[in-house]
């Protein structure tokens, strides 16, 4: 069973369409109690960070969330979902959940680039993760971002991107794991993605 | 490296993708689930469905088809037409839009761009612009599907949207609009030195290199296609090899 956290905002049926694809159960989850239940977690990353961070605050989700995670239930945040992982943001004032030491900053505009980083990149594979068992490195993902997260300890970076600068677009710490790009938008490779995390 | 976007317009009305020439003149093409599988597994970079009655015929946009387009593909999906407010975007992105399209709401209610990207993020608010050209190199903004003139500058009413957080623009050029003429450059040109959010082109692709013209040397992030693909005169295979050979960065699938 995937509990899916749906915090009021956005489109998470691509994200609960491509797990049933696969054959697992899906619950949907905005409220405590249940995160216990399931067998591994997905944060879907829609709106902005602060209404994001006060609806997990606020419906007490904050708290199991880190719980579950701490208890080694796997974990996988996507986009605003990865982003939430991290302590702070500078799209908003609210506090990060704070499972991976780094910041998440707004992509500077001195590249002369436009800003969303919107449409597909790749990315280029730095760890030996089974997230992207059987994914060629430099397989090109949907992102549609204006932040990314500076991570502290380069060592938990296992995908990077290029967009002015090179930055992590996928992150691993033990049972967590957390994504930039959209795989559930991502064509085969993305489908390829989330099937392997449904085997971690 | 980020690629350029080739992205299928599928204008809908009655559940059937039409073709639109300068707006009218509808004509049956076919099927919207058929065109949305066929164009994701043709190598589609994103779908834009456009529900092009909807304005006129005060018709919202139907939920369920929607549902069974996102259901089908697994590439990024905006949904445009008929908007009147939050609440209409929210069902939208709750049955599978990734993004929505805003016109001609966002002109009569400007505050709806600021409400919705805080809301849902500025990455989901796509603002349409619909642009028809003046005397002395000025371009107006029309809405109502190009029916109504507002009086407003499309430059001006652009940067307008970026800051209100939009987090992309589609820019129509209504004179080239079903043309098969080429895209309008200059308009894309100064619209993309006037905004750093991407923009989409749209209306008047024709040929290959009218597609590369408009990456080149109009700055777009994306081109819009819809008669040039939806009668198979090219194939985005086609239009996407053209561009590899021409060193434009695209996603070959």
């Amino acid at each position: 069973m995937v509990g899916i956290i749906h915090y009021g905002a956005g489109n998470i049926f691509s994200v609960l369409t491509t797990v049933e694809r696969y054959g697992e159960k899906v619950t949907i989850i905005s409220k405590p109690g249940l995160l216990k239940k399931v067998d591994r977690i997905i944060l879907p990353g829609v709106g902005s960070f602060d209404p994001g961070m006060k609806f997990l605050i606020d419906t007490g989700l904050y708290e199991e969330i880190k719980d579950e995670i701490k208890k080694g239930k796997m974990f996988l945040g996507i986009c605003l979902g990865m982003q939430m992982l991290f302590e702070s943001s500078e799209e908003g004032k609210q506090k990060g959940l704070e499972c991976i030491e780094g910041k998440v900053q707004r992509f500077p505009n001195q590249h002369g680039l436009p800003v969303p980083h919107m449409g597909w990149n790749s990315v280029n594979i730095t760890g030996n993760s089974e997230i992207f068992n059987n994914i060629p490195d430099g397989s090109f993902f949907y992102f549609a971002h204006s932040f990314y997260p500076v991570v502290k300890n380069k060592k938990m970076v296992i995908g990077q991107t290029e967009y002015g600068i090179k930055f992590a677009s996928c992150v691993q710490k033990d049972n967590i794991i957390g994504v930039q790009f959209h795989p559930e938008k991502s064509g085969k490779y993305g489908l390829l993605f989330i099937q392997n995390y449904l085997k971690l | 490296m980020l690629t350029k976007r080739i992205i299928p317009c599928l204008d809908v009305k009655d559940g059937k993708v039409v073709k639109g020439i300068h707006f009218e003149n509808l004509r049956e093409a076919g099927e919207v689930v058929t065109y949305a599988k066929y164009y994701s597994d043709e190598g589609a970079d994103e779908l834009v469905f456009l529900d092009i009655s909807a304005t006129l015929e005060k018709r919202k946009t139907v939920k369920h088809l929607v549902k069974s387009v996102a259901s089908n593909i697994s590439i990024p999906f905006t949904v445009g037409g008929g908007i009147k407010n939050i609440s209409d975007i929210q069902i939208l992105l709750e049955n599978g839009a990734d993004k929505v399209s805003i016109n001609t709401q966002a002109v009569k209610n400007p505050r709806l761009i600021h409400d919705c990207a805080k809301k849902f993020g500025s990455q989901c608010i796509v603002v349409a612009i619909d642009a028809k050209k003046k005397e002395n190199n000025k371009w107006e903004v029309y809405i109502e599907s190009g029916k109504s003139p507002t009086g407003m500058d499309v430059l001006e009413w652009a940067k307008k949207v970026e800051d209100l957080g939009a987090g992309e623009i589609l820019l129509t050029s209504i004179d080239a609009d079903g043309t098969l003429a080429g895209y309008d450059i200059d308009l894309m040109k100064k619209v993309t030195e006037r905004v750093k959010i991407p923009v989409i082109a749209s209306g008047g692709a024709g040929s290959l290199q009218h597609i590369y013209d408009v990456l080149a040397y109009g700055n777009a992030s994306a081109v819009l296609c819809a008669t040039i693909l939806h009668f198979k005169q090219i194939t985005i295979r086609q239009i996407k090899q053209f561009l590899f050979d021409k060193k434009i960065p695209v996603r070959i699938v």
